[in-house]
């Protein structure tokens, strides 16, 4: 599949080159040249043209022979030009390889195709794959390569073997080996082929492994498949090591998911006291403002998340303010009330979010510079959009905690929330206070619902998804700590991850449910409760 | 005699008892008037009204431990739906052969998940009393473990709500698997009869009502005379004050764990009459939205009376149903509101505002 698509990708590659260099090329009369030798060729000529043609140092002929594997080359009976025709039928487009022009096809009996053979078609196979190996880039080498494991022709190993000598890029280079290791375990030199097993048992790439498979199932030198056994057992060795590395990767990305989502919640339950419920719908509100500020700025969708952020941040904590003048400072000290209300604006928010925006889903659009993967070894690639999650909430985890520790109003936060009377005879002005870490809770709530566009859908449910597994993440980690939250919300996404592959998704959801409602029974303060004054009350 | 003792101070008991006495002896007379009739009550309203009944029921559960135990519970549709459940299941198993796949032995999802016997769990719920036993054991050991656990390690206040809500959130996952073998996503429904009676018949529909009446009627007296005995007046004491009842010599765990237990079971025997009225049960009926709705129906109705939690979900659930048909976009933003106006203009629900006029 892989390698179609890679095959086709340079096909049309090479014929784009090729049609946009023809006009100009001086060996303008060097391609009439050949065109007409090559619609007159049999067979076994065709293949020396080619050759003469290569040997010239052109570029051509190569796409030609892309063509020609394709199916694609047709000239023309009378004009003896060669086109390139996807569907010889009438009406269908032809492409006149010569300038480049475009023809109707009126009568498809005036085209034939240039056929070829099986014989030319694995040489010509071959001959692309050579020249592939020749490619400016080391990567396009390297995957070039990759492409020959298992099928390279002995002539093509043997240029393989000439190649190796001048390569000097180490992946490359790693790359020919495999491919002259797997030729070789194929042949029948017994100690070409031990030290091949070793080659093959240092690589991670899958075919490898494929190929020492094949190896022993066909062939009967004990010490052989001994060696291959071992290689094998290595290779499974590294393939679980490197899915027991991407489950922890995706742990942690899912971790800071809930990190992200819960950390808001951190600061308005967890320091304050207050039960917010609307706490999701406050995610969720930070979503939608990504999914508007993407909308007032459809050309450049690079930078909106940049713009989203700060003003996701803007937008929730202002309704978040709202929220606490209007209804939550009334209820201070009577928490199950406080519960019922933020509640009942959740129901609000949601409804107004549908009224607004459409019961549907809205499309966020993910930034190029996100989307793709680091690819560390053939057996692992980390997806990018997961790196810069982990990398995103481990930064809104720091500046958090240096908002709460370092700056003035972090010390008004704790000092009226360890208590209220003596911080007010000290001249706090502890409603502003209250306003303003609410705020502040529900701005990191938006800012967290920026990051979620970004990996699930925007809809009006976005935030009651995220609801109680947020409360289970504060609640986990202990009341009033950030830290707590931090270990709390990567631990529980761990596990979830680790369970996973045996249990299935949902159950792991489950069972991490069971354990924390377990966990609250033995430890009610959670993992890192609090200590000193601020435990008291 | 006894029953005039429970409702010796329960002027609200008193007319709720004779109201739906009064209910049980006119719907069926009106329902036999002529269709043309004005006063004709077609089947059709009294399903919805014994619907209401039995959702008035999981309100006074609600109430009891959230007004007179101080346990704000956002769990208890889990126990509501768990009820619900053993009474699908044995709805689920007379239907017999009469399913889409006619099978005899299995229930039609089951033979479309290709399952080839039926699973333990469901052997027994063929018998009607087996099923009525499991529609009060299920919940009632459901809350005994769960309130064990929690009140043993005095989990107390937002805590036990919020661990109560990721109960009935577990339970949701859990039985949108099909491989629990409760019917997954669909849940169980296509019901035919239940103990010989069609469900299709109009006297069938009209002996549900009466016994969701009656139920209404029994788990009130039953709430209502614990509320009266000495253990309800312990019940508020830890409600008002735990640490001093628990001075006092009180066992606060016992007091709350059986409190808690009797009133999960009432919650299921209120799920079990639900089932067939609706005719479904599936996995949504665990959604921690519901939960939470019928602390609403209790707050607008009026904390620690139970009749009020009975008038809070009458009114609610005749608005929902009248809502969401006239006009649905507002039904959200109107039960939203409700729940921010209740909460700071209404501490005391509609019964507050009664009794107030009273003693003017």
């Amino acid at each position: 599949m892989i390698r179609s698509v890679s095959k086709s990708l340079l096909s049309s590659l090479m014929l784009i080159i090729s049609l946009l260099a023809l006009p100009v090329l001086a060996g303008e009369a060097e391609f009439n040249q050949y065109e007409e030798k090559l619609t007159k060729a049999k067979f076994t000529e065709k293949s020396r043209i080619i050759s003469d043609w290569m040997a010239t140092g052109s570029g051509e002929a190569l796409s030609l022979v892309q063509l020609m594997l394709d199916s694609q080359l047709y000239y023309h009976k009378k004009e003896k030009q060669l086109y390139r025709v996807e569907k010889a039928e009438k009406g269908a487009e032809a492409i006149r390889l010569r300038d480049g022009s475009l023809v109707v096809i009126d009568n498809k009996r005036h085209f034939k195709r240039v056929s070829i053979n099986n014989t030319l078609r694995s040489e010509f196979g071959a001959l692309l794959s050579t020249a592939a190996l020749l490619a400016e880039s080391p990567a396009d080498r390297r995957s070039a390569a990759l492409d020959l494991i298992g099928t390279a022709t002995p002539e093509v190993v043997g240029q393989l073997r000439e190649l190796i000598k001048s390569e000097s890029d180490s992946s490359v280079l790693e790359a020919f080996n495999i491919v002259l290791a797997v030729a070789d375990l194929n042949g029948d030199n017994t100690t070409r082929a031990a030290k091949a097993i070793t080659t093959l048992a240092d690589t991670l790439e899958p075919a490898a492994l494929a190929a020492l498979t094949q190896f022993v199932e066909r062939s009967s030198d004990e010490v052989l498949v001994a060696a291959a056994n071992k290689a094998i057992q290595t290779h499974q060795d590294q393939a679980s090591f490197y899915s027991g590395v991407e489950t922890v990767y995706f742990g942690l990305s899912l971790g800071s998911v809930l990190v992200l989502a819960g950390i808001g919640l951190a600061i308005t339950f967890g320091v304050m006291g207050v039960i917010n419920m609307a706490h999701g719908e406050l995610i969720m509100i930070g979503a939608y403002t990504t999914y508007v500020v993407q909308l007032l700025m459809p050309n450049s969708i690079e930078y909106s998340l940049f713009v989203a952020i700060p003003a996701a941040f803007v937008v929730s904590g202002l309704v978040g303010i709202a929220i606490e003048r209007g209804v939550i400072r009334f209820l201070y000290g009577r928490p199950l009330e406080t519960l019922l209300a933020t509640f009942g604006i959740s129901l609000v928010l949601q409804q107004a979010v549908r009224s607004i925006f459409s019961p549907l889903n809205r499309s966020v659009e993910t930034p190029s510079w996100m989307a793709g993967s680091i690819e560390i070894n053939p057996l692992l690639s980390l997806t990018e959009s997961r790196l810069y999650i982990i990398f995103f909430c481990l930064f809104v985890f720091v500046a958090l905690s240096l908002v709460m520790k370092r700056t003035r109003l972090g010390l008004q936060v704790r000092a009226v929330s360890q208590n209220r009377a003596m911080a007010r005879a000290m001249g706090v002005r502890s409603e502003w206070v209250d306003a303003m870490t609410f705020g502040l809770g529900s701005g990191v709530a938006g800012v967290a619902g920026v990051a979620l566009s970004q990996l699930t859908n925007v809809g009006p449910n976005l935030g009651q998804a995220y609801i109680i597994d947020s409360f289970m993440v504060v609640v986990f980690g202990g009341v009033g700590n950030l830290w707590g939250t931090l270990v709390a919300g990567l631990s529980l996404g761990l596990a979830n991850k680790v369970m996973e592959p045996w249990a299935g998704a949902v159950l792991a959801k489950i069972l991490v449910l069971v354990f924390i409602i377990l966990f609250i029974q033995k430890r009610p303060r959670g993992l890192f409760p609090q200590r000193g004054r601020a435990a008291e009350g | 005699m006894f029953l005039l003792q429970i409702l010796k101070n329960d002027k609200g008991g008193r007319w709720l008892i004779g109201l739906l006495i009064a209910l049980i002896v006119a719907v069926p007379v009106l329902n036999s008037l002529p269709a043309d009739s004005a006063l004709h009550v077609p089947t059709y309203t009294i399903s919805l009204l014994g619907k209401y009944l039995t959702l008035a029921l999981l309100a006074v559960a609600v109430d009891l431990v959230w007004g007179y135990l101080g346990i704000l519970t956002l769990g208890h549709a889990a126990f509501f739906a768990l009820g619900g459940y053993a009474m699908g299941m044995y709805l689920m198993r007379q239907i017999g052969d009469r399913g889409v796949y006619g099978n005899p032995d299995l229930p039609d999802f089951m033979v479309f998940l290709n399952w080839q016997e039926l699973p333990w769990f469901w052997s027994g719920f063929d018998q009607f009393w087996f099923a009525a036993l499991m529609v009060l054991l299920v919940p009632g050991l459901l809350a005994y473990v769960f309130g064990a656990l929690a009140f043993r390690s005095r989990v107390s206040g937002v805590y036990l709500s919020i661990i109560t809500q990721a109960l009935t959130y577990a339970l949701m996952l859990a039985f949108y698997r099909n491989e629990m073998g409760f019917g997954g996503n669909n849940g169980l429904t296509d019901f035919k009869d239940i103990i010989g009676f069609s469900l299709s018949d109009d006297a069938t529909k009209i002996g549900l009502f009466i016994a969701s009446a009656v139920a209404l009627m029994v788990g009130y007296l039953i709430s209502r005379a614990l509320t009266e005995s000495r253990a309800g007046r312990a019940c508020v004491a830890v409600r008002d004050s735990e640490s001093r009842a628990r001075f006092m010599g009180y066992r606060v765990e016992n007091i709350k764990l059986w409190v808690f237990t009797i009133s999960a079971m009432i919650a299921g025997v209120a799920g079990a009459l639900y089932v067939p009225q609706v005719g479904i049960i599936n996995p949504n009926e665990f959604s921690p939205l519901n939960s939470i709705e019928v602390v609403v129906w209790v707050a607008v109705g009026g904390r620690a009376s139970l009749y009020g939690a009975v008038i809070g979900a009458l009114l609610i659930n005749y608005a929902k149903s009248y809502f969401t048909v006239e006009l649905p976009d507002v039904w959200l933003f109107a039960l939203g509101g409700l729940f921010v106006l209740v909460t700071l203009f209404l501490p005391k629900g509609v019964v507050g505002l009664i009794r107030k006029k009273e003693s003017v």
